[in-house]
Parts: C-alpha cells; structure tokens; sequence
C-alpha cells in the first residue's frame, strides 16, 4: 500500500498507508490525522481540508479543477503549493508523497 | 476507565468517536446505532449515491478497521430503548449499559405522510442508504417519479432522476419551491433551472391520496387532479428524533435543548447533530439545524467537553446542495436579511446573491460561485459596500480585512 507523510503545523509527523483511490482527506480522517475538518465529506464544497505539497509532488499530482481553485484562492494561508486533500487521490506514483497541513482550516 | 456511550450511528456519532481519540480518551467507547452500516456520509445519498456514480463501499466516513484498531465497541442494527439519567444506564430492551458520559446523536426521520393510500409500495422517503438502495431498485424500471415536496432533498432527486430519463413531476404545496429555505430569487431561479430540464413542477399542489394497483402506487392524487406516477419519493421535511431524551426526562423543546457545550439539561449527558436545539452565539437565536457541518462540529464539540475540555460551539451555518451540474453554497440565512444585492449572471448559471442587514452581510446564496462563497465566509457580519460586491471589475479579495495575528 502506498504511504503519505502529513506533517502537522507544528512539525509532528505522520506517515500511514491507504489504498489507491482513496483521497489524501479520506485517509488522513481515517488515520486520526489532526488538522483536517473535511466538513462536506469530500465533495469540494467547504475547504476545511486544506493541505500544502511539499514542492517535490507537485508535478505528480493531476490539475486543480476550476472549483478547487476558487475555493482556495481566498484562503489566507494559500500558497502556490495550496491543494485540497480531498480532490487527490492516492496512487502508487504518490508513494511516499508528502504534505504539510496549515494552522488552520476556514 | 470511564466510558462513553453514543446513541445513533450518523455522521455526528462517526464524528465524536474519532474526535474521542483524537482528544486521547482511552477508555471504553461504545456507539449503539440502529442502521446495520457504519457511519456513512448522508450528503451523497440524494445526489451521486443515487446516480450510481458513488459506490456504497465509498459512503462509510472511516474503515471497519479505524474502530477495530482504535477499540471502540460498535453495536450496529441495535436500538436503544431506554436513557436512565439516575442510573446512567442506557438500555437495549433488557440489557442496561452503564456509562459515565453519554452523547445523544439520534439524528432526525422524515415526516411521513399518513393520506389514502400512504402505505402503497412504491412509495418512498429518503434518509438511509436502505432508502436509496430501495429507490434505485424502483427507479430502474420506473417510467414516472412523483415527488412530493419542493425542498433540496426532491429538487436533488428531481435532478438525478430527469437525467436519468424518467419523467418528473414536483408537488410543492406552497406558491413556490424551496418557500420554507430561500428567497423568492432562489426559487424561481431553481424553479426556471427544472423546467429548463424538463422537470414538471406543480406549485399550490397538495398531495391528497394515492391509488394504486396490485398494491403498487400508480397514481398520486391532488385535489381532482391525477399525476401518474410509478415510484413516489416524498420529501416534506423532518423530525428530530427526540423521544428517549423526552422520556428520559430532559428538555426536548423542537428538538434536545443543549447549551453551548451540547450538554443537555443533564450534566452527564450531550446531544449532537439534528436532534438538537442550540443556541448560536454569533446569531443570537436557538436554532434546529439539518445540517453535516453542524452534525461535525458539534460532535466535536461533544466530545472535548465529554472529556472535560471547554469548547464551546459557535458558527455560522453553511449548507450546499448540487443538482445537476450547479452547485449552490449557502451560508447564513436570507431571512435575516433586508437587503440583497447580485454579482454574477444567473442566466449564465453562475452567480452569487449576497443579503445584507443595516449594511453586514448575513448570507449569501452562491451557484457556481465557490469564491463568492469563500469571500462572504470571511466577510459574514462586517460592513461592506454592496456597490463593490455587484461589480466584477472589484477582486473580492479586496474587501476581506487583512488579518491581524
């Protein structure tokens, strides 16, 4: 199974397995990873799954979606390595990926 | 070890098990739920889990495995029949479970209709996902769907099921959809988007009676009028499930009155989710919401307060409904409104209606317009210009006060 790392904001990490297909938001809730509310369930309609990619991931990861995008734009904590874990999947070429979670979720 | 009972098995149930944890309780948890699934997400149940485009694997909000692994007890497919506040003890039948703190997250049932012909098969109401499984079943060979009720849980089955290719007639009593949630803008806005697909919306239209054949509805009746109908979902809105806290004796006032920390009128004992009446402190009012981000956060707010931790619960309330390939994001309430002001293009399906009160925004109703949303998320309660907010030559983003750490 593939792994993730989350790191929390204040630098405590956690790196558990999940299986290809679930979303980085689904695994993270399953593996009581602190940080992410995932209020709406995964439907791209709150925001409270906010997560930061670590620079070396970003090219693997599939294009964020004109509503993802939106949704994030007005985060203050947005930077260009802003994604929703909900709308990332997991999958073997994201083994190992890493993702920083922010202080807080709007 | 003390330990923690939770009655229902929803989302705010799921919600307060991990939030449990999360907190580092590790004593016993048990949650008792009379639906044989673990906690599964209701959102999807109207929307992709009807469509099909969602499996039933992908509705549980977390693995078997996440409770095994974390040791916590669950009873699935079991109801609880009796609270003993004195005891603490809650009963299944003729077995008492003793608890130190006990959550209360029984959710809410629709309102059922009791007319000529209400107990036909083919007749249904949506909540679980053995509703859905049902609907599904009837839906495939069904010709016509009558819905009974113009409210978002209808207007998203009405969505599915026209471009599923059946025929779709809405029955709303009042002069418009969607009357008891929204605007008149609203309405006739999602009124106009259902005709457009093809969708026959009957305003003013009780529904009276069924007749069926065989008995299987085939018929909805309204008045002296008939609308033939093969599969019936009605969806006249819902009940919060009360009756062990009423008996139990705590105050149950439209719903489980809790206070600020969803403890109930016993210190022992917290309520989560659509079963509760809570005051909100940003709006000023008790409210009874049907709601998942509610159900979440109060959960949340349960569980850290089970745990003696003070939270306290206080947000502004937010709903979102997709139908077809709009999504509409809802924030506040229009109600409270006394003016409203338009950005966007509701012709062009993407637009966001922003209300104000003596000049604060206290809603907004936004299609297609997830960044609308997210602004008025941050500018809920302060003072804008609404000139601003009309005009698309503004960046929203100007208008959201800069942060002071």
């Amino acid at each position: 199974m593939p792994s993730v790392k989350f790191i929390e904001h204040n630098g405590k990490e956690h790196v558990v397995e999940g299986d290809n297909g679930d979303s980085l938001m689904v695994i993270a809730t399953s593996n009581l990873v602190p940080g992410i509310d995932a209020d709406c369930g995964g439907e791209c309609s709150c925001a409270t799954c906010h997560v930061l990619v670590d620079d070396a991931w970003m090219d693997k990861l599939s294009p964020i979606s004109e509503t993802e995008e939106s949704m994030l734009d007005l985060n203050p904590d947005r930077e260009p390595n802003s994604r929703l874990s909900c709308q990332i999947p997991l999958s073997d070429d994201l083994d190992g990926i890493v993702v920083n979670l922010p202080e807080f979720q709007y | 070890m003390s330990t923690m009972v939770i009655i229902g098995g929803g989302q705010a149930a799921g919600q307060a098990i991990a939030s449990l944890r999360q907190e580092g309780f590790e004593g016993r948890i048990l949650m008792i739920g009379d639906e044989p699934a673990l906690p599964y997400g209701r959102p999807p149940l109207s929307k992709q889990y009807l469509s099909g485009a969602i499996p039933s694997e992908k509705l549980a909000v977390r693995p078997e495995k996440f409770y095994q692994d974390r040791n916590v007890e669950l009873r699935l497919g079991e109801t609880v029949t009796q609270i003993s506040p004195l005891e603490k003890t809650v009963s299944i039948h003729e077995e008492s479970i003793p608890y130190d703190k006990l959550l209360i997250a029984t959710g809410s049932t629709p309102r059922r209709l009791t007319i000529e012909g209400s107990q036909l098969d083919g007749i249904h109401y949506l909540r679980t996902q053995a509703d859905v499984d049902a609907i599904r079943e009837d839906m495939s060979h069904a010709k016509n769907l009558c819905i009974v009720g113009g409210g978002y849980i209808g207007l998203e089955v009405a969505s599915v099921a026209v471009t599923a290719g059946l025929n779709v007639d809405v029955l709303e009593m009042e002069n418009r959809i969607l009357q008891r949630v929204t605007t008149p803008f609203m309405s006739d806005f999602y009124h106009g988007l259902h005709t457009n697909r093809g969708v026959n919306i009957h305003t003013n239209t009780g529904c009276s009676g069924f007749r069926g054949a065989a008995g299987r509805v085939t018929h909805v009746i309204c008045g002296d009028k008939e609308i033939e109908a093969d599969i019936v979902i009605v969806g006249i809105g819902i009940i919060p499930n009360t009756q062990l806290a009423l008996e139990a004796g705590l105050a149950v006032d439209n719903g489980i009155v809790v206070n600020e920390q969803c403890q109930t009128s016993d210190p022992h004992i917290y309520a989560a989710g659509d079963c509760t009446n809570h005051p909100n402190p940003i709006l000023g009012k008790r409210l009874r919401l049907e709601s998942v981000p509610n159900a979440m956060d109060q959960a949340r707010t349960a569980a850290a307060n089970m745990l003696d931790i003070n939270k306290r619960y206080a947000a502004v309330p937010w709903f979102w409904s997709d139908q077809y390939d709009l999504k509409l994001q809802m924030l506040g309430f229009s109600g409270d409104a006394d003016a409203s002001v338009l950005r966007g293009d509701p012709s062009a399906l993407q637009f966001a209606q922003f209300y104000l009160s003596e000049g604060k925004i206290v809603a907004v109703d936004a299609v297609n317009s997830p960044k609308e949303f997210m602004v008025a998320k941050q500018l809920f309660g302060l003072t804008v210009d609404p000139g601003a907010l009309t005009d698309p030559e503004v960046d929203l983003k100007s208008l959201i006060p800069v942060r002071t750490a």
